[in-house]
């Protein structure tokens, strides 16, 4: 599949290394494949596109976390660590 | 870098400084709860793990030797506890039995491509990925759209949607995610595409389906004819 520099990436195996190419993992006749493709391929580019959408978008969802009461409880917690730690 | 300013956080909280605890509470319990969900039953039951987790670290920061980072410290800690509380819940799930054997599932439906046997294009698009029409940021179209996107997070496998939610949520580094979930970065890759390419594809399918949404008559079984390549 990755025999050499001048074998034309197939579209099929494009969607299967993009997280590495992303991820710069990829090894540089991949990467030099790859990009190849992507200038030739409009469909991979939108591939590609809909990635680095898929990406930002899910930077964009919001974190849950503990509840504010916990928190406190946490901060008591620590206090009272300190407190005895120190003898007062 | 880290190491030293880990050193530096280490020597505060010992010395009893609660806003560098605060910050430490503030900038991990979200990430601890996204771990912990995946090894009990339920959300406060996960809850319950990250608090003892957090009392774990204030009783036990005398004794922390800085061999790891703070990270992986408090993430081993938070393994460890919810391990038991799913031991105990009759849940063994450890985290080195991450469901990695799914036979390798493909990142796009093979059906999309055509057959490598194909005299000119083998292994090219048949039915090509269409153009997304995204609404501009805060519309209701945009807010549907991450409403949608947080389902497909929360159904994707677990190893899947923690390493997805700690990279692509949470924003952490690949050595980050591997140090604090004990995966080797090729897996951690692997699991990592895997949960992107579904959440691409799930994204894909609303955004092919979006226009037609108001009528339910017309919402099975949609055939995406995309030109062919």
């Amino acid at each position: 599949m990755t025999d050499d520099i001048t074998t034309e990436l197939a579209c099929k195996e494009l969607v299967e290394i993009i997280t590495d190419y992303l991820e710069q993992t990829l090894p540089e006749r991949d990467r030099i494949r790859f990009d190849a493709h992507i200038l030739t391929c409009p469909p991979c580019r939108e591939y590609v596109a809909e990635m680095q959408n898929t990406l930002r978008l899910t930077g964009r969802l919001t974190v849950e976390s503990i509840s504010p009461g916990a928190r406190d409880e946490l901060l008591r917690a620590f206090r009272r660590m300190k407190a005895s730690s120190t003898g007062l | 870098m880290l190491r030293t300013s880990d050193a530096e956080l280490v020597e505060r909280l010992r010395d009893g400084d609660e806003a560098t605890f605060a910050r430490l509470i503030d900038a991990y319990s979200a990430p601890l709860l996204r771990l912990a969900v995946t090894f009990v039953q339920s959300r406060s039951v996960a809850e319950e793990v990250v608090q003892e987790t957090w009392m774990a670290v204030v009783a036990g920061i005398g004794r922390f030797e800085g061999r790891s980072s703070v990270k992986t410290w408090l993430f081993k800690i938070l393994t460890n506890k919810a391990k038991t509380r799913a031991l105990n819940e009759r849940r063994t799930i450890p985290f080195s039995d991450f469901d990695l054997d799914d036979g390798g599932e493909p990142a796009v439906d093979p059906s999309r491509f055509l057959p490598a046997s194909h005299p000119q294009w083998p292994g090219h698009w048949a039915t090509a990925p269409q153009p997304w029409s995204m609404g501009p940021e805060g519309t209701a179209l945009d807010r549907e759209t991450l409403a949608v996107l947080k389902r497909a997070l929360e159904d994707l496998p677990r190893a899947q949607r923690v390493v997805v939610a700690l990279r692509d949520v949470h924003g952490w580094p690949a050595a980050d995610v591997c140090a604090a979930l004990e995966l080797t970065e090729a897996n951690q890759r692997v699991l990592l595409h895997r949960g992107r390419s579904r959440l691409r594809g799930v994204l894909e399918r609303y955004f092919a389906d979006a226009p037609t949404l108001p009528s339910p008559a017309s919402g099975g079984g949609k055939v995406n004819d995309g030109p062919h390549v």
